[in-house]
């Protein structure tokens, strides 16, 4: 499998796809007080209305169950999105399925897929909330077994039809209908992976479309999941599959206004995080790396962050951008801008470089 | 040349068995199975690395990598690695991977607890503190003032010199600890974990530690 072969998959088989993500984190008003999580829950749903009509293709929330970031029923803001649009995709980024229950998630996206008319997609995987276990009564540790076992179980779902299933996680299912059926099919479902080989031969032996969280260091190192993704799906005798990127970001008006807005925001949110979890602060100096070309980080004008789309969507054999946008203690406002430039102005530039 | 057998095959394993075929080794990768299951792996992520059984893969080495998950090290067979000089790469990090009763000993470092269980080997504790998604871009020459340095903890003088070795050929600096307690200044929460330091900079972080005191 070389590089231009999976070029070959991007350019032939696959549409080019430009979405927007976003955790939900709590929006902060003018004086910089956190507004309520309702009122967050509410500016989620006008971000997604804009993304729709500033001509995003995709609309994903992930899950989390935090003070700070609110997002623990996704599906619901989802569906008060797809039912003030017509045209974007609305999805999970991600759905912790390891502390969830199979059928309970293909109901509920099923059921978004109703009521959006077929717009519906479920990312799944880990994210980096690992809240959900204790709240529901799983242990970390059991991780990997859960993803496993509930990944397994909700292929079979996704196939339509009585479902028969045995596992180690869950009650056994015997010829059992589960709805709401679909009207055409499956609807699209990924695996996220962060970095895990193992995680990327499953998403193809199970025929999920592979999602690259790529959240820091080189996004180049992905290139041969990449291709190792395209090489397992033939070994298992499976037609070739879309390759994502998901990864953070902010766009502004020009380079300078949007690493001053970013830059705080970021260093206060993962500070916070590097406490509980004991890993090292970020510097100016490692942000400005991860902000250049060979970093994870999409922060700036429309045009830098463009150019780096397309780089990285080339390089890694992708069909797929998802822009992680906002960060805790940016306000509604600033990150309304960051759809509307992303929609206007990023999105029909990614495709001009990439034609 | 030193012979690798890295243990594992998830985020870290393949990523030091890149690096280490780059660095000129002799590499076998396992996981806990058959060697076929992890052939597309290693053909894609650490492309020269040779695909055995563990036992096999073991037998062969002067240095065996343990790059499995921490939780997975309460099933993993003592008796494997046995003679051997086995680099622990694995952390305990409670509030990304859950408690785990083993090691929830104050008095003693993560590796050491490896090293009780591991009586028959020797243990070197190294690679824990750069993330796996570091490892293959922070590689600098010798002499490179970018060079990162990786803090090297053991109790068996031969078995460091012989693992700070590949570390160096790798593209690291080597810095040895005093002993695998030492160890502990490796650890998250410690002060350099997860942190990009050059070796001045490392030597100063772990000598102003109030964890040296403990260790």
């Amino acid at each position: 499998m070389s590089a231009a072969s999976s070029d070959a998959a991007r350019e032939d088989r696959f549409p080019l796809v430009l979405g927007l993500d976003t955790f939900g984190d709590v929006t902060y008003d003018e004086d910089g007080r956190p507004l309520s999580h309702a009122q967050t829950i509410r500016d989620v749903v006008e971000e997604g209305v804009l993304a729709d009509q500033v001509g995003v293709d995709y609309f994903g929330i992930g899950e989390h169950h935090t003070d700070d970031i609110p997002m623990s029923a996704a599906d619901v803001v989802l569906g008060a999105i797809a039912a003030r649009t017509t045209r974007i995709r609305v999805g999970s980024a991600v759905t912790v399925l390891s502390s969830d229950d199979p059928v309970r998630v293909f109901q509920r996206y099923s059921t978004l897929n109703a009521v959006s008319g077929g717009r519906a997609e479920v990312i799944l995987g880990r994210g980096s909330s690992i809240d959900s276990f204790p709240l529901f009564g799983y242990d970390l540790a059991d991780y990997e077994d859960l993803f496993e076992d509930k990944t397994g179980l909700f292929a079979e779902l996704l196939k339509g039809g009585p479902v028969t299933w045995q596992g180690k996680t869950r009650p056994a299912l015997h010829d059992q209908d589960v709805v709401p059926h679909t009207e055409s099919g499956p609807f699209p479902a990924w695996i996220g992976v962060g970095g895990s080989p193992q995680s990327v031969v499953r998403a193809a032996h199970y025929g999920f479309s592979l999602m690259l969280a790529i959240i820091g260091g080189s996004p180049a190192r992905f290139a041969p999941f990449s291709q190792l993704f395209q090489q397992a799906l033939e070994r298992f005798g499976r037609a070739p599959l879309p390759v994502g990127v998901h990864s953070p970001g902010h766009v502004a008006a020009t380079d300078e206004k949007a690493r001053e807005e970013f830059w705080p925001h970021y260093l206060e949110v993962i500070r916070r995080v590097s406490k509980t979890r004991g890993f090292a602060a970020p510097t100016k100096e490692s942000f400005t790396y991860e902000t250049g070309p060979q970093g994870a980080l999409y922060v700036g004008s429309p045009e830098t962050v463009a150019k780096k789309i397309a780089a990285n969507l080339t390089s890694l054999g992708a069909n797929r951008f998802d822009l992680k946008y906002g960060m805790g203690g940016l306000s509604h406002e600033v990150l309304m801008t960051n759809i509307e430039l992303y929609g206007t102005q990023v999105i029909p530039r990614v495709r001009e470089l990439l034609t | 040349m030193t012979r690798l057998a890295v243990l594992g095959a998830g985020h870290v394993g393949p990523v030091i068995a890149r690096v280490a075929i780059d660095a000129g080794f002799p590499v076998s990768i396992a996981a806990s199975g058959d060697p076929e299951e992890i052939t597309l792996i290693t053909q894609f992520l650490a492309p020269g690395a040779e695909p055995r059984w563990a036992a096999e893969a073991v037998e062969d080495a002067d240095v065996v990598v343990l790059a499995i998950p921490l939780h997975k090290f309460a099933t993993f067979d003592p008796a494997l690695v046995a003679g051997k000089v086995v680099v622990d790469t694995m952390n305990y990090w409670p509030p990304i991977d859950g408690v785990q009763e083993m090691f929830e000993d104050p008095l003693y470092g993560s590796s050491e607890i490896v090293a009780h269980r591991l009586s028959r080997s020797t243990i070197v504790k190294t690679f824990n503190h750069i993330g796996y998604h570091e490892l293959d871009d922070e590689r600098r020459p010798a002499g490179s003032p970018e060079r990162r340095a990786l803090g090297v903890a053991g109790d068996d003088p031969a078995a460091v010199t012989t693992v700070a070795d590949v570390i160096e050929r790798i593209g690291y600096d080597a810095v040895p600890l005093e002993g695998l307690g030492a160890g502990r200044l490796l650890e998250p929460g410690g002060p350099v974990f997860g942190v990009s330091l050059s070796r001045p900079e490392f030597e100063h972080a772990v000598a102003r530690s109030p964890l040296r005191e403990k260790a």
